[in-house]
């Protein structure tokens, strides 16, 4: 289907249908339960899921394939939030233009820094693009105040132009951005018994765009270009004695993973149009590094389970505090309480950078292949206990 | 006139010149073996027809184009194809993947954005290669993973990835060096067979006298950074010049 094989349509289907289903599958707690701070079916937090998977993605592409590491694809998604909120400040509260504007401007700002980066490889490279990504960090506060307003962020303002749109609401206040008049923040809650699930358009937007870049990702990992490009990760040497010309394979692959990034960007502006230089800061830019290599790096699905993952976590274990502690460890002696207590401290909270760093630790020293590799062996296996079941039962089926 | 024609090329590194003086001219449809001794200046020569190496002095023409200047996926585009003294194949991409490249880059170019059609919806291409691996008696081997080849396996497939662009002109750098019997002998085999059945020039750097006597049709000894001699295989084994410079300290 799609032009894609039988594996790969599975693999969207089942995304799709994740995505889709997300409200449900992420508030599996009922609201008032003990369990509810486990739930993460909240708008907000799930439009940074897919967000972030998009962003991921995006990356993997660049990171993946070709191997070249950089450490400055935060850049391209601060400027696409920058362009975004522009739009809306100029043009309308509607996101396509925003969307739309924010993916040419960061792939233009994509080519020329990878123009300038890819002179190098390895090492070399990825502190190039570091260095650029810091640059656009430091400039954005300070010289380029006018475009980025500078530490305060760039908001929106009753008295922005929107040419197309109005300045300000019937009752003198901010309009809210919209995709042709369904407002992004608009939401719906259906109550069943104890649960409550809260679909919101914003999300449903932003897991539709998920889906349709997740399938062209497939698309281009299948194609002769994506073959390309893991040739390059190969080997460069026999590329350039094979009549390949791995420049501007890398550049192409470079700006296609800097328009995801634009196109995140974008849309977290569409989601809350506002926009701060923090998005470009390196810990960002090492964040999607993070979840590329967590979830697998160079597989497809990796990227997207690296980024829920690691914001699922930030928000669940940021959330947890002393006091949800001592409620859970009541039921021990008090001494005890407070000893186990005073060890999980440094894990939650403001700590939870410890847990994703002794995860990520665990994961790369024993998962090589991220998430992914571990999911793989644990259907091997799954498959060789039922092979071993079969073998004693009845004649064996020889493998497949 | 050759195919290839090297005039007064030399190549100096820092104090020590590489190649002097070096004029060699390789007809078309031949195999051209160069040989001599160590630190002769076989592989810089080499390295100077492909765009590795740009030589100080001279000039180099293939089919009447200068391939000076020129960068080396341009030079293969030409028509040159190279085969790496340790075999350069993608390790990390299947048999069947490795011989897929060459062919879209026979067909496409050097860069092409084909991003949206699948592998295997590119049925010319992929026929291509897999009757290149057929000849290469490698089809059984197709969905392996390349690093995991054997030594000789890797240079057969390296040969059939250079083959199948169709190049005028195949370079090889020593391709039998620190091969077991069998497999220098497989090489040995598989060059004839090239050279029989293919409008193809070949030029071999080699150090295995074996393998220089069996395929070639004319050699040319290089000395200290200069051709000494270039004749056919009958007379540079009597030439005492040759005897003294090379086969001599090998004998
Ligand atoms: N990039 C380089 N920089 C400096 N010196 C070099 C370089 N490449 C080769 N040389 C020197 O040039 C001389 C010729 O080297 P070359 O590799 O061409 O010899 P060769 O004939 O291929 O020898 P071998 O049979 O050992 O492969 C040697 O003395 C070598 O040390
Ligand atoms: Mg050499």
């Amino acid at each position: 289907m799609f032009g894609l094989d039988k594996k790969d349509t599975r693999m969207l289907l089942v995304v799709a249908v994740l995505t889709l289903c997300a409200p449900f599958i992420l508030n599996p707690f009922p609201t008032d339960s003990a369990m509810a701070q486990f739930n993460a079916g909240y708008p907000d937090l799930m439009q940074r899921f897919v967000i972030f998977g998009i962003f991921a993605i995006g990356f993997n592409i660049l990171f993946g394939l070709t191997g070249y590491l950089s450490f400055g694809h935060a850049a391209f998604l601060g400027v696409g939030s920058y362009s975004a909120v522009w739009m809306f400040k100029l043009l309308s509260m509607n996101v396509v233009p925003a969307i739309l504007l924010a993916v040419v401007i960061s792939g233009l700002f994509a080519l020329l820094i990878g123009f300038v980066s890819l002179r190098r490889s390895g090492i070399y490279f990825s502190i190039l693009t570091l260095a650029f990504a810091q640059m656009s960090f430091n400039l954005a506060y300070s010289v380029l105040t006018p475009i980025t307003n500078g530490e305060t962020g760039l908001q929106l303002t009753l008295d922005d132009p929107r040419v197309l749109g109005v300045s300000a609401t019937a009752d003198g206040s901010i309009p809210v951005t919209s995709l042709f008049g369904l407002e992004m923040r608009s939401t719906f809650e259906m109550v069943v018994g104890p649960w409550a699930f809260q679909f919101n358009a914003g999300y449903y937007l932003c897991a539709l765009v998920l889906l349709a870049v997740f399938y062209l990702s497939i698309r281009i990992f299948r194609s002769p270009f994506g073959m390309m490009l893991r040739a390059v990760k190969s080997n460069q040497q026999r590329m350039n004695y094979t009549g390949l010309n791995t420049k501007p394979y890398t550049l192409a692959a470079f700006v296609i993973s800097g328009m995801y990034a634009g196109l995140a960007g974008g849309l977290m502006a569409s989601m809350d149009p506002l926009a701060g230089a923090e998005r470009m800061q390196w810990t960002a830019s090492g964040e999607v590094v993070l979840m590329t290599i967590l979830g697998g790096a160079g597989t497809l699905i990796g990227p997207v389970l690296g980024a829920g993952f690691i914001k699922y976590f930030e928000n669940i274990f940021s959330k947890i505090n002393d006091t949800v502690l001592h409620n859970w460890f009541a039921f021990m002696p008090d001494g005890l309480e407070d000893f186990v207590v005073f060890i999980v401290h440094p894990f939650i909270g403001k700590g939870w950078h410890l847990t994703l760093g002794i995860m990520f630790m665990l994961v790369v020293v024993f998962l090589p292949g991220g998430l992914v590799e571990g999911g793989q062996r644990i259907a091997k296996w799954v498959k060789g206990r039922k092979n071993k079941d079969d073998s004693t039962s009845a004649t064996k089926n020889p493998a497949e | 006139m050759g195919i290839l024609e090297v005039k007064n090329v030399g190549k100096r590194f820092g104090g020590l010149q590489a190649l002097g003086d070096v004029n060699l001219s390789v007809k078309e449809n031949t195999v051209h073996a160069i040989i001599g001794p160590n630190g002769a200046g076989k592989s810089t020569l080499l390295n100077c027809l492909v765009g590795k190496l740009i030589p100080d002095t001279g000039s180099v023409m293939f089919d009447g184009q200068s391939v000076l200047g020129r960068k080396p996926y341009e030079i293969n585009q030409m028509g040159i194809s190279r085969v790496f003294q340790t075999p350069e194949i993608f390790g990390d991409l299947t048999v069947l993947e490795n011989m897929l490249i060459p062919c879209f880059a026979k067909r496409d170019g050097a860069f092409s954005l084909n991003a949206i059609t699948s592998v295997p919806s590119e049925t010319d291409v992929l026929e291509k290669a897999e009757k290149m691996l057929v000849e290469m008696n490698m089809a059984d081997k197709r969905h392996m993973h390349s690093a995991s080849l054997s030594r000789g396996d890797k240079r057969r497939l390296e040969i059939g990835m250079c083959l199948s662009q169709e190049p005028r002109l195949l370079l090889l750098d020593e391709p039998t060096a620190g091969m077991a019997r069998a497999d220098t002998n497989n090489t040995i085999d598989l060059l004839k067979e090239i050279k029989e059945q293919r409008d193809i020039t070949i030029a071999i750097i080699e150090h295995d006298m074996h393998v220089v006597f069996s395929l070639a049709d004319r050699i040319t000894v290089l000395a200290q950074g200069t051709p000494l001699v270039e004749d056919d295989p009958q007379n540079i084994r009597g030439n005492p010049k040759v005897r003294e410079a090379y086969l001599g300290e090998s004998a």
